[in-house]
């Protein structure tokens, strides 16, 4: 069962008595994303695990997080998968990946591997004014975007935050008009246009395809 | 803290008024800031001496609480909010009573980024440092640093960014530098969240700075060292 998103925010995921082979190590963003392809492809042999998601807001803690997550399971698994992509920490949990022997999602960030990395990377020049949100930021919009930067308290700091901003891309991983429509006011409340784009799970699939 | 509704600033003494710009900074009260500032107008305090005894007094307390996890973000956004108010009274008269100038900084977030709470904080409190900074805001390709250091001729170029895919962009800037042979002509700073130390040396800056704190600091040792180079050149 999947925990409540302010659950995976807080908390995280703690893995169940290992089953698998391999134990995805993933941020709680992604969590019910990973368990929906989980289910879809009969992927039994990956357990999964995950960091709390507000770490997306503390990019620094992820990396040391990574790595006592290893630690604590070495014994109890055959190989790691790291479902994060560099996320803000600025190459070392890559290097720490590779310190570690284990492999990662390639990619700057969630946005771009939802996206596929090719993909948004050739987008760049065109959306570097974009701010984007996925299904999970969407719903948790409050606790990652409203709270921790002080706009609920002070919205006369909107402008500071988001004046350079032209648009909100929301990446809809699943097809829910609810979410969509949820996205569309997240993009009133910033003051910037609205655009959706279905991306479905992207590059995450053909990683964890060839696990 | 007391309640600010019932103090009255221009009925405080000069100490006790400085005092409380510092808690009105700390909470990030502009029109407070603005009034205080006005006051030691008044009170024919000189423009220099309340930008660095109560303005930068103010925000190197914000500062360092910041950098020690007490205040956050939105916090210090409001109290450079208020900041700003006071230094838009000041700069004119800066400029008429010809204050120190320690230097001169181009600062700018580099191409394909437009992030800039990090650079607009830096470049406030180079300025209430005495530098004189010339912003050039955001997603600047290589040519417009270039440019501005031919047309402005600073000793400091610095370069902004908050993505981990843009930060490289710092190298190509710095490397153009290099092949053009003015590389040394300047001090280069850089900043940042993804960035680290490791980075702004492997990139050839000069210094990787953590804070606006730490980046004002950073200036003022290398402008040291450059009077130092050029006395004993």
């Amino acid at each position: 069962m999947i925990p409540s998103d302010a659950e995976l925010t807080e908390n995280g995921l703690d893995t169940q008595t290992p089953r698998g082979r391999i134990l995805l190590i993933a941020c709680g963003a992604l969590a019910r994303e990973i368990v929906d392809l989980k289910a879809a492809n009969g992927w039994t042999h990956l357990d999964l695990t995950c960091l709390p998601a507000k770490y997306h807001l503390y990019p620094e803690k992820i990396t040391d997080a990574v790595r006592a997550t290893i630690a604590k399971h070495r014994g109890d698994y055959d190989d790691f998968f790291v479902v994060y992509a560099d996320c803000g920490t600025g190459g070392s949990l890559q290097t720490a990946c590779e310190e570690l022997g284990v492999k990662m999602v390639a990619g700057p960030h969630c946005y771009s591997f939802f996206e596929g990395n090719d993909a948004f990377a050739a987008k760049t020049d065109d959306e570097f004014t974009s701010f984007y949100l996925t299904d999970f930021l969407v719903r948790q919009f409050d606790a990652f975007i409203i709270k921790p930067m002080g706009l609920d308290r002070h919205p006369e700091l909107r402008d500071m935050y988001f004046g350079n901003y032209e648009k909100l891309i929301y990446q809809a991983q699943t097809d829910d008009p609810d979410l969509t429509e949820k996205a569309r006011k997240c993009a009133d409340r910033l003051g910037l246009k609205f655009e959706r784009r279905l991306t479905g799970y992207g590059d995450l699939t053909t990683a964890l395809k060839e696990l | 803290m007391s309640d600010e509704d019932e103090i009255i600033l221009s009925e405080l003494d000069d100490e006790e008024l400085v005092q409380q710009m510092f808690d009105d900074l700390y909470d990030g009260l502009k029109e407070e800031i603005e009034e205080g500032v006005n006051i030691l107008l008044e009170r024919k305090w000189e423009p220099y001496d309340i930008l660095t005894k109560a303005l930068v007094g103010g925000m190197t307390i914000v500062g360092a609480d910041f950098r020690d996890g007490i205040l956050f973000v939105p916090e210090v956004l409001l109290a450079a909010n208020a900041m700003k108010g006071g230094m838009a009274i000041l700069k004119p008269l800066l400029a008429e009573t010809g204050a120190p100038r320690v230097g001169k900084m181009v600062i700018g977030t580099v191409k394909g980024d437009i992030h800039d709470i990090g650079k607009n904080l830096v470049g406030m409190m180079m300025e209430g440092a005495g530098f004189e900074v010339v912003d050039l805001g955001i997603n600047n390709p290589v040519e417009n640093y270039l440019e501005a250091m031919e047309t402005e001729g600073p000793d400091i170029l610095g370069m902004s960014a908050l993505l981990t895919t843009t930060m490289p962009y710092m190298k190509v800037v710095i490397d153009t530098m290099v092949e053009q042979g003015i590389r040394d002509d300047y001090i280069v700073l850089v900043g940042g969240a993804p960035l680290n130390e490791e980075f702004g040396k492997a990139i050839g800056a000069d210094a990787y700075c953590r804070d606006a704190a730490v980046a004002v600091e950073t200036a003022k040792e290398w402008m040291a060292r450059k009077h130092n180079s050029v006395k004993s050149a």
